[in-house]
């Protein structure tokens, strides 16, 4: 209550300090007392635009102020000048004892500041200080004569909304019942968790002493929360997407190689690390000879990485995969003993720790949908490389001679023999091919996750769980089987936490080849193991 | 008509198989405590607390491997994930070892001292009974036991087999690998169990202790191989072989493969459970990077090491990889990465059958060798036909194929 009466006594007196500056009012800010001492700021707030109001402000956050005798003076390097006036007092007062201001008064003069210069010619200058403002903006009710005002003369479309708010938000503590209730309905417009911070309070009969603005507090948080959890909906789905199409990249390549061959190649992790290692060579590469290109190394690792993996790839074939046809058990066993002298070599080639591997600065930052849903670039960017990559594959498999071969292989390998198909090179270019794929996907990697000698561990199960759940051979399989499982994980980690959302993801994948042991998609025609 | 089983066990190792049963033991029970206990340090023969440890944690790794071998060498089934079972049967004893620091944990409570830094007033449910040395004995070969049984009895329904079947086991041990990461499971999370003050009493660092636990490990490791043996002498050893090497056909046969599959696999989860038991007090820690999904790998390469389809290979492999990767790691860490990953490729590459069937093959050429000798003296002396090739004496030639 007494805080009503404070703010109902400081709006009156705010009226009457808009229309000039009030010498006697100005004598308050020498004040001893707090409460007198913030009304005075208020009023000098609220009477911003006045260019005395706005010298006095100024030197009041430069520590400026000072009080020689009775009055109030602004100090300026060897001149005195009145505070009210700005007009020089001759003779310099003798001695002057400098005002200082606490934490809670020195951010309501920065505020009303920032409010000043919501009234700027300038726009870029308008724009900075409103998002200042709603980002922090002090004990807004003494502002709201400003926003107000502001509002009034603002034309630019993207600032208004956000006065518009402002000045919601500061009527909150207006002692106007009807401004008050007219604020809280604009707010319910808001989808921002900062907003309903604000509003809570109201709920409380303490705070709020009006039951028709307590109701429509009530209604209007109601509305914030729904359009919360629609925004954080959209974001879960959103880093599902993120998730399903990294998943997508590591397990395409493996779907191509275990169609093939019917092998899996527990290297194909390492083959991820290769390629994100490609990506850090690059960097450094850039960085030593073409410094002002460096923001496009990642533009030219892509090939690199490609090319990198799929010699790697193609090496592990035709030295040890291709001896071990017909034996898949001990093809795995082989190829993790591929994968430790990969991640060895590496160790000892680059170090144990982690690579730092930047961002390049087209793809930091994020699009900013809703107050808590911001799409980073370098995820959304992977989105699409990672469809992008897919439309290759699909070109290559269902346009070319060379797809067209991989798939005769994967559906019967001797009677792609006997017409003639030369599957040996075809495992080989097969192998070379799902192998770059992954070097693909370690440069996306590289990008959002750290790059270290182990970074491929983890990923040789989740995109085999990806194999299976999709069907061999099928592209649209292994893609509806990546975002689904990038999705439904990033939905069971919300609500269940990372390690039982992985317990569970795996149990439905057991309990899901009970019923189709073939995958989603599976190859139509007939099988004999 | 049925053969007893006395019988069958007798006719199952042979004579020379029991007279080297009866050696090992008088080895382990005999000289290696003398060795140990009467000859003093310095003595060229003593036998150090550290080696009798190191052997020890190698035989439990053995009877992990035989168990292995049983699936996969005579079942044809790869498992990723033994190193889960191990574990769970390290843990289920640990539980049980814990409760016996009793009072002289670093907070003087009644509870294990990671309960009272997570604020736990009381025993989870899971471990009651935990303080009964038989109950903690049981639950380290029931916990793998059911584990596997459900598991198994929902993938080999389903007909899953070869690399998927073989992923899916890794997918569960790292799955299973995460779960005893968190604190709230109960276990110690990230440091799990150690610290370990005594076993039925006894103080577990005793010299005494370590060689009855030695010896333990000893008996369980022969006590394996021969269940072993008479296993694959069985009938169902005969099938189970028979389903690695085809699974259709056995099935148009009539059996169902199904049965046989979950049998071995559960009672191979079950003996790496009783290992693991034997392990963790050895050892002095478990923690659940035992269940890493490196682990559960380098099992299946000390089998293919020593030789799939044998029984005393898997053994033989343990030791082998076990005591290089000792030497490794102390005089070239960084290079044992490179040995165990050359070892993967090369042994699967060049060894198929292992030492064992190097040594075979080393037999055979010679016998070989002797053959055509003998049979060109006998040219020489008067024409004869030729002596029947020597290759059919290898012991299993046929366990590559189905592998």
């Amino acid at each position: 209550m007494k805080r009503l009466l404070f703010l109902i006594s400081l709006w009156l007196w705010a009226g009457v300090a808009a229309a000039a500056l009030d010498p006697a009012r100005v004598k308050d800010l020498a004040s001893d007392d707090f409460d007198v001492k913030q009304a005075a700021v208020a009023a000098l707030a609220a009477a911003g635009d006045d260019a005395d109001a706005q010298r006095l402000l100024k030197a009041l956050s430069d520590d400026a102020v000072a009080v020689a005798g009775e009055r109030v003076v602004i100090v300026a390097g060897d001149q005195v000048l009145d505070a009210a006036t700005g007009a020089a007092i001759k003779p310099a007062p003798a001695n002057s004892e400098s005002l200082s201001l606490n934490n809670s008064l020195r951010q309501q003069v920065d505020g009303a500041l920032a409010a000043v210069r919501l009234l700027s010619t300038d726009r870029a200058e308008r724009l900075a200080a409103a998002r200042a403002l709603l980002a922090d903006m002090g004990d807004g009710a003494a502002l709201l004569p400003l926003f107000d005002k502001a509002l009034a003369q603002e034309q630019d479309g993207e600032i208004k909304p956000i006065l518009a708010q402002l000045a919601a938000q500061a009527a909150l503590g207006s002692p106007d019942v009807a401004r008050r209730l007219q604020a809280v309905r604009d707010l319910s417009g808001s989808g921002s968790a900062a907003v309903k911070a604000l509003l809570l309070p109201l709920l409380d009969a303490a705070n709020e002493p009006e039951e028709k603005v307590r109701l429509e507090a009530g209604t209007a948080i109601k509305a914030i929360d729904a359009r919360l959890a629609w925004s954080d909906t959209a974001g879960q789905i959103f880093t599902g997407i993120s998730l399903g199409s990294i998943l997508l990249l590591a397990a395409l390549g493996l779907a191509i190689t275990y169609g093939v061959m019917g092998v899996i190649n527990m290297a194909h992790g390492e083959l991820l690390m290769v390629g994100a290692y490609s990506a850090y060579a690059m960097q450094a590469l850039f960085r030593a000879k073409f410094p002002e290109f460096v923001d496009y190394y990642v533009l030219a690792a892509v090939p690199v990485a490609f090319f990198v993996a799929a010699a790697v790839g193609m090496l592990m074939e035709r030295t040890v995969i291709r001896h071990l046809y017909g034996r898949p058990l001990e093809t795995l066993l082989a190829t993790w003993g591929l994968s430790l002298v990969l991640i060895q070599a590496a160790r000892l080639l680059f170090g144990a720790q982690n690579v730092e591997v930047a961002n390049p600065a087209w793809m930091s930052g994020g699009v900013q949908l809703a107050e808590n849903l911001s799409l980073p670039w370098n995820r959304l960017v992977i989105v699409a490389f990672s469809g992008f990559v897919l439309l290759l594959v699909w070109l290559m498999m269902n346009k070319t001679r060379l797809g067209m071969f991989v798939r005769a292989v994967t559906q019967n390998r001797p009677m792609a023999g006997c017409v003639g198909v030369p599957t040996a090179r075809i495992d080989t270019l097969a192998f070379g091919i799902g192998s770059g794929i992954a070097g693909l996907g370690g440069v996306a990697l590289s990008q959002i996750a750290n790059v270290g000698p182990d970074m491929g561990q983890g990923y040789i199960v989740d995109s085999f769980m990806v194999v299976v759940l999709g069907g061999v051979g099928q592209l649209a399989g292994a893609v509806w089987a990546a975002l689904g499982l990038g999705v439904v994980t990033k939905f069971l980690e919300g609500w269940a936490g990372a390690v039982i959302a992985k317990i569970l993801v795996l149990v439905f994948i057991i309990i899901f080849i009970q019923k189709r042991p073939q995958g989603l998609f599976a190859l139509k025609g007939r099988f004999v193991d | 008509m049925r053969t007893p089983l006395t019988v069958k066990l007798f006719a199952g190792l042979g004579p020379r198989g029991w007279l080297a049963v009866a050696a090992v033991a008088f080895i382990a029970w005999v000289l290696v405590p003398m060795a140990h206990l009467m000859l003093p340090e310095s003595h060229p023969l003593h036998v150090s607390t550290y080696a009798i440890t190191l052997i020890g944690k190698i035989l439990c790794y053995a009877v992990v491997a035989v168990a292995m071998d049983l699936i996969w060498g005579f079942g044809g089934i790869l498992s990723l994930g033994h190193g889960l079972f191990f574990a769970l049967g390290g843990y289920s004893f640990g539980m049980y070892l814990m409760r016996q620091i009793g009072r002289e944990g670093s907070y003087q409570s009644d509870l294990p001292d990671f309960m009272v830094f997570l604020d736990w007033k009381e025993l989870p449910w899971y471990w009651s009974g935990s303080d009964h040395f038989l109950w903690a004995l049981f639950l380290a070969i029931a916990v793998p036991g059911v584990v596997a049984w459900i598991f198994g009895y929902f993938a080999f329904r389903s007909r899953i087999k070869g690399v998927y079947f073989s992923i899916i086991t890794q997918a569960m041990t790292y799955a299973a690998m995460l779960f005893f990461f968190r604190n709230e499971t109960g276990f110690g999370g990230n440091n799990g169990f150690t610290d370990f003050k005594r076993i039925l009493g006894y103080s577990i660092t005793a010299p005494e202790t370590r060689l009855v636990l030695f010896g333990l490990s000893v008996a369980l490791l022969l006590a394996v191989i021969i269940l072993g043996k008479v296993l694959i002498a069985s009938k169902f050893g005969k099938v189970l072989t028979a389903i690695r090497d085809s699974e259709n056909r056995v099935m148009f046969i009539g059996y169902n493969p199904v049965h046989y599959k979950l049998f071995i696999w559960t009672l191979s989860a079950m003996l790496c459970g009783l290992a693991g038991a034997l392990y963790v007090p050895q050892v002095g820690i478990i923690n659940p990077s035992e269940m890493s999904v490196a682990n559960s790998i380098e099992i299946a390469i000390w089998v293919a090491v020593g030789g799939r389809g044998t029984l005393v290979g898997p053994v033989l492999g343990a030791g082998i990889v076990n005591l290089s990767k000792t030497w490794f790691t102390t005089s070239f860490p960084e290079y044992w990465l490179f040995f165990l990953g050359l070892l993967f490729i090369l042994v699967t590459l060049y060894l198929p059958q292992g030492v064992v069937g190097l040594w075979a093959k080393i037999k055979a050429r010679r016998a070989e060798k002797a053959a055509i000798a003998a049979s060109r003296a006998e040219v020489a002396a008067a024409p004869a036909p030729r002596a029947p090739a020597a290759e059919s004496k290898i012991p299993n030639g046929t366990a590559a194929k189905g592998a």
